[in-house]
């Protein structure tokens, strides 16, 4: 598939996001739990605005991948059949909900942590649907995997926990080794699944081939013509039209520097107290992330490039 | 139920691209139109069509067959496309299992086109929605023409015949009768689509001759006997000439 840079930055921002909320809440339930320490009403609130930027910056970018995106209301239409609907409608439910708990938090209400629970609900929903719209896919075999929400869950709860130890760093320096560890945690368990995925997706053998293609029982078929010279939507859309030397750099890429670097650099910064190595490792992460998800795409072999082989 | 479909002959098919230009012609200036083309006659053309024409090689030199392969929409009866749609602009009509767009409801989202495995949905890059077969709906539905018209641009433009149109859920209909007789069958079918389209393999056309008929065992006064019977040789142009 051709990756789309509109996709691209959805996923991953609302990954971070929702990371980020993730991490919120988790304070605010270990502090009731007297786990952690209390933190002001402020700390959740600035958090709550930096996830919705997130949020916001996702939702603007996804509005580039459409053809009509005046028309984009309609896409509530479709939820009982369409994980993309389904999308469309927990996406601003989940952000209503992260506003409406920085709200909370700067009136002082109590029940903020009700309302937290139901954003990890929605937030845990949110993460599915996204996944999902590609898992869905079932002749798209690179994604049709549960390993596909797996990764979509963990690699957003691991840019979320680390872009929340780069905010502990202004607002609660207390939280910032807690932080750091679970970031390290979901950035290890992200890499577990996502070398998983990996592995799955090296061994696949494709289901549709030339021969079932155009119904001809014959070892030896070669296309000769694709039927026209020039381009069209079907030679675009479905290629990335990379050499495999890049798209395997992509990949080494995002092995390094979404996984080992950022945690390398969190540990570091803990461990030798500079601040400066946490922000970095967000930086870091996120940059691999954007190659990640680009490899997502890159990977993914669509079986209608069997009639798109030969120009002429 | 209903299911309209096309069937396509492979054995008949020569790939001469009248369905192409035919099905272009008339869904650019029909009711689905225009079907935009950009840089028609500059560098990096690209153009948008419901149907197109592939050639294939099947085996080895010399033992080789270029089988032509008209492909468009297949309009499945579980389409996959169908159920993606965000916004329900994607449609399986009921009545007769046509699979159509919405232009008006379309986003352009293009989710339908990778949830398509046969690739026959294109983006209409100019108005930004997504194009496809529908068999000709504003032919077929259409009581302004003449009923032996209403039919598909490309079956009533091909040469050969090798593209039927009919209703694949009525057992006598011509298609569901061409499936039968000739090993009809799918494409893709590992993915449980269930294409109503289908193709109609290559196969070895024969001539079977009787003996009786170069004897000419049709002419009764030679079966009955009661007539010597003339050497076969014999000019036999008509019951006088023969006896």
């Amino acid at each position: 598939m051709r990756p789309a840079f509109s996709v691209i930055f959805l996923t991953t921002l609302i990954g971070v996001g929702q990371g980020l909320f993730l991490a919120l809440y988790a304070a605010e339930l270990g502090a009731r739990l007297s786990w952690l320490p209390r933190q002001t009403a402020n700390f959740y609130v600035a958090g709550s605005v930096i996830a919705l930027v997130f949020l916001a910056v996702g939702l603007f970018a996804s509005f580039f991948h459409l053809g009509r995106p005046e028309r984009a209301w309609r896409t509530a239409a479709m939820w009982r059949t369409s994980w993309l609907s389904r999308e469309v409608i927990v996406l601003p439910a989940f952000m209503a909900i992260v506003f409406a708990y920085g709200v909370f938090h700067f009136l002082g209400y109590r029940g903020t942590i009700a309302l937290g629970t139901l954003g990890v609900i929605v937030c845990v929903a949110l993460f599915v649907c996204t996944a999902m719209i590609y898992a869905c896919i079932r002749f798209l075999q690179e994604w049709a995997s549960p390993l596909t929400i797996a990764n979509f869950i963990l690699l957003g709860a691991a840019s979320g926990y680390t872009l929340a130890a780069a905010y502990a760093l202004v607002e609660a320096p207390v939280l910032i080794e807690v932080y750091a560890k679970w970031a390290i945690v979901f950035t290890l368990l992200a890499l577990c699944s996502r070398i998983a995925t990996l592995a799955r997706n090296a061994r696949i053998r494709p289901r549709s081939t030339l021969q079932t293609a155009i119904g001809v029982k014959h070892p030896r078929i070669e296309q000769k013509a694709q039927g026209f010279m020039g381009g069209s939507f079907n030679t675009r859309e479905f290629f990335h039209g990379r050499t495999p030397d890049v798209v395997r750099g992509v990949k080494w890429g995002f092995l390094v520097l979404a996984f080992p670097v950022p945690v390398a650099l969190l540990a570091a910064g803990v461990f030798w107290d500079v601040p400066m190595l946490i922000l970095t490792a967000f930086v870091i992460q996120y940059a691999g992330l954007l190659a990640e998800r680009w490899f997502f795409f890159a990977q993914a072999r669509h079986p209608q490039n069997l009639y798109y082989q030969a120009m002429s | 139920m209903t299911q309209l479909a096309l069937v396509i002959d492979l054995n008949v098919c020569v790939g001469c691209h009248a369905c192409v230009t035919s099905c272009k012609e008339w869904n650019t200036s029909g009711l689905a139109g225009s079907l935009v083309d950009e840089r028609p006659y500059d560098r990096d053309p690209t153009g948008t069509f419901f149907n197109r024409v592939q050639t294939f090689e099947v085996g080895e030199f010399p033992n080789t067959q270029t089988v032509h392969f008209p492909k468009s929409c297949l309009h499945c009866e579980d389409p996959p496309c169908v159920p993606v749609c965000p916004t329900g602009a994607s449609f399986k009509r009921p009545e007769d299992g046509l699979v159509l767009v919405d232009y008006d409801k379309c986003i352009g989202c293009k989710y339908c086109a990778w949830a398509c495995p046969y690739g026959v949905r294109e983006l209409d890059e100019d108005r930004k929605v997504m194009g496809k077969c529908t068999l000709c709906v504003d032919r077929i539905d259409n009581e302004a023409l003449p009923e032996a018209e209403r039919k598909p641009a490309c079956v009533l433009a091909c040469p050969t015949n090798a593209r039927l149109f009919g209703d694949i859920h009525d057992t006598e209909s011509v298609v569901s009768r061409a499936i039968r007789e000739n090993g009809g069958y799918q494409l893709m079918p590992e993915w449980g689509t269930q294409p109503a389209n289908h193709y109609l393999p290559r196969r070895k056309t024969e001539l079977r001759i009787h003996r009786d008929e170069l004897d000419r065992a049709d002419n009764p006064l030679k079966i009955d006997g009661l007539l010597p019977k003339p050497p076969v040789k014999d000019p036999s142009l008509d019951d006088v000439t023969s006896w």
